[in-house]
C-alpha cells in the first residue's frame, strides 16, 4: 500500500507542476501587467524599470523557476492589483467559495434527487416531460445568463433577493461566514442556484437512469413477488442503490464547481477565489492567476488521489496493478 | 463657553449616529475596487479618486476644478527652485492628531523615496524643509510650472501615525513591501475608514471634526465594487446602490425609461484619436509599392475626412460623446476653439486627396484597437474600418484586450492605432506635448512611439517645461497643438463621455476628470 500512496503523490506532484509551466506558458498571450500598474504617462525609462523589477524580462523558465523556488517556501509573491501577499488573498477567499460550493452541493442533490426519482417512477408522465425539458434548457443555458435572469427576476422585478454580494459574514477565527446571518443566506440563494443549476440537471438524469434500471433488475422483481409496499421498494431498496454513483460523480464534481464558480462568482460579485482570479486576468496579475490555477490544480489532483485511494482500499486488484 | 460647545457637539453627534442608517447613506457602485489604501504604493486614478475621501493634498481642485486652499492657505515661490506653503492650522487627522508641517516633510519624504511606486507624480521635488510649525518649503530640481497641478494629487499622511505602525516605507509590489498603511488609513479627510472588505465593501463615515464646512450632507457613505456591468445596472434599479460610476451607454435608454433612476452623461476630458505611424518606410499591413502612405499628410487628411463622426456619435455612441478636431478637450489649458476644427466628412474630397498623394486606388493598412479600455471601442474601429473600405483603403483591424495592445503600439508593431488620453493627473496641455508629440527621447515621448518628430514642436516642450510665467507658457502650448492639427499628427475622433447613473434622490455633480468628489453630494 505505501509504495502506491507515494507513487500517486509523486504523480500528483508532477502533474501541479505541469499545470504551473503550462500556465505561465499561458500568461504571455494575457498581456504585459506594467500597462495595469504605471501611470498613463509614464515614461519609457519608468516603464521598462517597472518591468526589469517585476522580473517580466527574464525567459520564461527563469520566471517559472524563480516562481516554484519561492512557492515551496510557503511565498506566493505580492498580488499586483490587490498589493497583498497572495498566500493572504487566497485564504481570505476559499471560505467565500467554499461556502457557495456547498450551497450549490446540497441544493443540487436536494432538488436533482427527488425530481430523479419522480422522473424515473413515471417516465411518461406530464410532470416528467416538463422536468426533462426544463433541465435540457438547464444544461445549455450559458451560467451568466441564467444568472443575469434570476438577478433581473427576483432582485430587480420581485426584490426579494440581493442581485449582489455576500451579505453580512461573521469571523470565526480566519474563516468567514454567511450562514449566520439573515442578509448572508439571503445573498447566497440565487448564486448557488446559478451554480446547482447544471449539478442538479446532471443528478437528476442520473438517478433517474440508475433507478429505471434498479426498478427492473431481478432482486426488485423478488421483492414484489414478496408483496412488499412500494414505498418500501422504491425508497429502500431502489434508491438507496441507485445513490451510490451519484454520490461519487457529485464528489469528483466538487473540482468542477470550483472551477465553474468563475463566472457565476463575477456575475453576482461573490467575493470568492473565481472573482479574484478573473480580475486578475483583467489586470494580468501574474502572481495571483499562477497561484490559482496550481490551487486548482491540486484540489483535481487531490480529489482523484483520494478516489483512486479509496478504490484500492476496496479493490485489491487495483493495488498490484498500480 | 467651552463646555456649552463640547455638548452641543455632543449633542450633534448623537443626532448624527442616530440618522446614520437613513437616507444619508451613499451606497456608490464602482466597476473595479481600489488597488490599496495607501496613497503613494499605486498610479491608478479610481484608487486616488477614491483616497481623497480620506487624505487630502495641500492644494485641491474645486466643483470648477479650479486651485484652491486645502491643507495649504498661500503657496509663493521665493527662489525659482524653492516654494514656500503656509499651512492650515488647526487641521486634525482622523486620530485626532494634529497637522503641522512635521507631516509634509515625512509624506513628501515616503513619497519621494526610491521605492514609492507613486513618485512619478512628484517629479522634480527634491524635498520638503519645516521652516516652522506652520510654514514648510518645497525644494525643486529646477523651475516647474506644473507644481501645484501636481501637488493636487499628493495626499497628506501624519508622520506619529507612519513612525508608530511602521510603515514609513511606501508600500510597494515590486519590492515586496505591504505596511500597515496598505489597510488603514488616517488623514485629513472629510470621511474617515470605518472597514474595508477588498472586493466586497468598503465603508467610510463622516468626519464630524473636518476642517472645512461641509456642503455634503452625508454621514456615510459605502463603496461596492460591482465588476459586472448587468449587474451594476440591476443593483441600481433594485434600490441596492445609489449611483453606478460607469453606467454602459447602451442600458441608456433603459435607465431613462426606469423610475427612479436617471443616467448623467457629460464630456469627459478623454479625447479618443488614432496615433499613425510614421516610422517605418512600409506599413506593416502591406508594402503599398514600397511606400508609407501615412507620412503624406494628404493621405492623412483624407482618413480624417472620410471619418463620419456625426455617423459614429449618434449610433454607437447614443449622441453622447463630443466630436473633437484638437488632442485636448476644452476645459484642458492650452485648448483654443480655433484649433477643434475637424474637416468636414466628404467621401469626393478625401479620394481625391488620396489620388493626388498618388494612391488612387487606396493603400492597405492595419488598424490596432482595444476592446476593454476606451467606451465602445471595438465598435467605434469596425466603423470607421468600413468608412475607409469607402475610399479604397483596406484595413486589417485588430481589436484586442489593453494589456496586450499598448505594449505592440509601443513596440512600433502597429500601423494606425487607437489611444486616448485625458492629460491627467496635470490636466494641462503640456501632457500631450511632452508625451504624445515630441521626440521620443529621455523623458519626452513616452507616448509618441509612431516617429512622430517636429524640431519646433520639440523646441517648444523643452521651453514649456520650465516657463514660470503662465501666459506665455500656454502661448507655447498652444502653438504646438496647433502645429499637430496642421501636420495631423493624430487624427481625433471625440471626447468620450462619462457616464454614470443615480438614483433621483442623489444630488452628483460629474467632474470632467472622472473623479468622484462626494463631499460635493447630497442625498435627499
Amino acid at each position: 500500500m505505501l509504495p502506491f500512496l507515494i507513487r500517486r503523490l509523486g504523480q500528483a506532484f508532477l502533474v501541479v507542476l505541469t499545470v504551473g509551466l503550462l500556465s505561465f506558458l499561458m500568461f504571455r498571450f494575457v498581456g504585459d501587467p506594467v500597462v495595469s500598474m504605471s501611470r498613463e504617462d509614464a515614461t519609457v525609462a519608468e516603464r521598462e524599470a517597472l518591468r526589469e523589477s517585476l522580473g517580466l524580462n527574464d525567459p520564461v523558465p527563469v520566471q517559472f523557476a524563480t516562481f516554484i523556488g519561492r512557492a515551496v517556501q510557503g511565498d506566493f509573491g505580492i498580488s499586483y492589483r490587490n498589493q497583498r501577499p497572495v498566500s493572504d488573498l487566497i485564504a481570505e477567499r476559499l471560505p467565500a467559495t467554499l461556502e457557495l460550493v456547498f450551497a450549490a452541493t446540497v441544493l443540487a442533490l436536494a432538488i436533482g434527487i427527488p425530481l430523479g426519482v419522480v422522473t424515473a417512477l413515471r417516465p411518461r408522465g406530464a410532470l416528467s416531460n416538463i422536468v426533462q425539458g426544463v433541465s435540457l434548457v438547464g444544461v445549455s443555458t450559458p451560467t451568466f445568463v441564467t444568472g443575469i435572469m434570476l438577478i433581473l427576476l427576483f432582485a430587480v422585478t420581485l426584490r426579494w433577493l440581493p442581485s449582489f454580494g455576500r451579505g453580512e459574514t461573521v469571523d470565526l477565527g480566519w474563516w468567514s461566514t454567511g450562514f449566520l446571518s439573515a442578509s448572508g443566506w439571503r445573498a447566497i440563494f440565487l448564486p448557488a442556484l446559478t451554480l446547482a443549476l447544471f449539478q442538479m440537471t446532471l443528478i437528476m438524469r442520473l438517478v433517474r437512469a440508475e433507478m429505471i434500471e434498479i426498478l427492473q433488475s431481478d432482486y426488485i422483481r423478488f421483492a414484489r413477488a414478496r408483496g412488499l409496499p412500494d414505498r418500501s421498494i422504491h425508497y429502500r431498496l431502489a434508491l438507496k442503490n441507485a445513490l451510490m454513483p451519484v454520490l461519487t460523480i457529485t464528489g469528483m464534481q466538487i473540482g468542477g464547481l470550483i472551477a465553474f464558480a468563475i463566472v457565476t462568482e463575477s456575475v453576482f460579485q461573490w467575493p470568492g477565489m473565481g472573482l479574484l482570479f478573473i480580475q486578475a486576468v483583467q489586470f494580468v496579475d501574474v502572481p495571483v492567476m499562477a497561484a490559482y490555477l496550481m490551487f486548482v490544480g491540486l484540489v483535481f489532483v487531490a480529489l482523484n488521489a483520494a478516489v483512486d485511494v479509496t478504490y484500492a482500499l476496496v479493490d485489491p486488484r487495483l493495488r498490484v496493478r498500480g | 463657553m467651552k463646555l456649552t460647545n463640547t455638548i452641543f457637539s455632543g449633542a450633534l453627534c448623537a443626532a448624527l449616529l442616530t440618522s446614520a442608517a437613513s437616507a444619508e447613506t451613499l451606497r456608490w457602485a464602482n466597476v473595479g475596487d481600489i488597488l490599496t489604501l495607501d496613497p503613494y504604493a499605486h498610479t491608478e486614478s479610481g484608487t486616488s479618486s477614491f483616497l481623497h475621501h480620506i487624505y487630502e493634498p495641500l492644494v485641491r481642485r474645486d466643483a470648477e476644478l479650479k486651485f484652491e486652499p486645502a491643507l495649504a492657505l498661500t503657496w509663493e515661490v521665493i527662489e525659482p527652485t524653492r516654494v514656500r506653503f503656509t499651512l492650515r492650522e488647526g487641521v486634525t487627522f482622523h486620530d485626532g492628531a494634529p497637522f503641522t508641517s512635521a507631516d509634509v516633510v515625512a509624506s513628501v519624504t515616503r513619497l519621494t523615496h526610491p521605492d514609492a511606486r507613486a513618485r512619478g507624480n512628484l517629479a522634480g521635488v527634491a524635498r520638503a524643509e519645516a521652516v516652522d510649525d506652520y510654514t514648510v518649503d518645497l525644494v525643486l530640481n529646477a523651475p516647474d510650472p506644473l507644481l501645484i497641478n501636481k501637488l493636487t494629487g499628493v495626499f497628506i499622511m501624519d508622520e506619529e501615525w507612519l513612525v508608530a505602525n511602521d510603515a514609513t516605507l511606501p508600500g510597494n509590489t515590486t519590492t515586496g513591501v505591504v505596511t500597515y498603511a496598505s489597510d488603514h488609513a488616517n488623514g485629513t479627510g472629510p470621511f474617515m475608514l470605518e472597514s474595508r472588505q477588498p472586493d466586497a465593501r468598503t465603508v467610510l463615515t463622516a468626519n464630524p471634526d473636518w476642517w472645512d464646512t461641509p456642503i455634503h450632507n452625508l454621514t456615510r457613505i459605502e463603496f461596492l465594487p460591482i465588476n459586472s456591468d448587468a449587474t451594476r445596472v440591476s443593483a441600481l434599479l433594485s434600490g441596492e446602490v445609489d449611483v453606478i460610476t460607469p453606467s454602459p451607454l447602451q442600458d441608456t435608454e433603459r435607465l431613462e425609461a426606469a423610475e427612479g433612476v436617471t443616467p448623467l452623461q457629460n464630456p469627459s476630458l478623454r479625447t479618443i484619436m488614432f496615433g499613425l505611424n510614421v516610422a517605418r518606410d512600409e506599413l506593416h499591413g502591406g508594402p503599398n509599392g514600397g511606400t508609407n502612405p501615412l507620412r503624406d499628410v494628404r493621405v492623412r487628411e483624407a482618413l480624417w475626412r472620410a471619418i463620419d463622426m456625426e455617423a459614429i456619435n449618434s449610433r454607437v455612441m447614443r449622441g453622447k460623446a463630443r466630436i473633437a478636431g484638437s488632442i485636448i478637450a476644452p476645459p484642458v489649458p492650452g485648448y483654443e476653439a480655433e484649433t477643434d476644427v475637424k474637416p468636414d466628412y466628404d467621401v469626393e474630397a478625401a479620394k481625391a486627396l488620396l489620388a493626388e498623394a498618388g494612391y488612387p486606388d487606396g493603400f492597405a493598412t492595419n488598424l490596432d484597437c482595444t476592446n476593454d479600455r476606451y467606451i465602445n471601442d471595438e465598435e467605434i474601429c469596425l466603423a470607421i474600418a468600413s468608412m475607409w473600405a469607402g475610399i479604397g483603403v483596406d484595413v486589417e483591424l485588430t481589436a484586442q484586450t489593453r494589456s496586450n495592445h499598448f505594449p505592440k503600439v509601443d513596440r512600433g508593431e502597429t500601423d494606425i492605432y487607437m489611444i486616448g488620453w485625458a492629460t491627467l493627473p496635470a490636466m494641462d496641455g503640456f501632457s500631450p506635448l511632452s508625451q504624445m508629440l515630441a521626440t521620443r527621447e529621455g523623458d519626452y515621448g513616452g507616448n509618441n512611439p509612431n516617429g512622430y518628430s517636429n524640431p519646433r514642436v520639440d523646441e517648444i516642450t523643452v521651453m514649456a517645461a520650465s516657463e514660470v510665467d503662465n501666459d506665455k507658457r500656454i502661448a507655447l502650448i498652444e502653438e504646438a497643438i496647433q502645429i499637430a492639427r496642421d501636420e495631423i499628427a493624430y487624427i481625433p475622433l471625440h471626447q468620450q463621455p462619462l457616464s454614470w447613473a443615480a438614483r433621483d434622490n442623489v444630488e452628483i455633480i460629474q467632474f470632467p476628470d472622472n473623479y468622484f468628489r462626494a463631499w460635493h453630494y447630497r442625498v435627499n
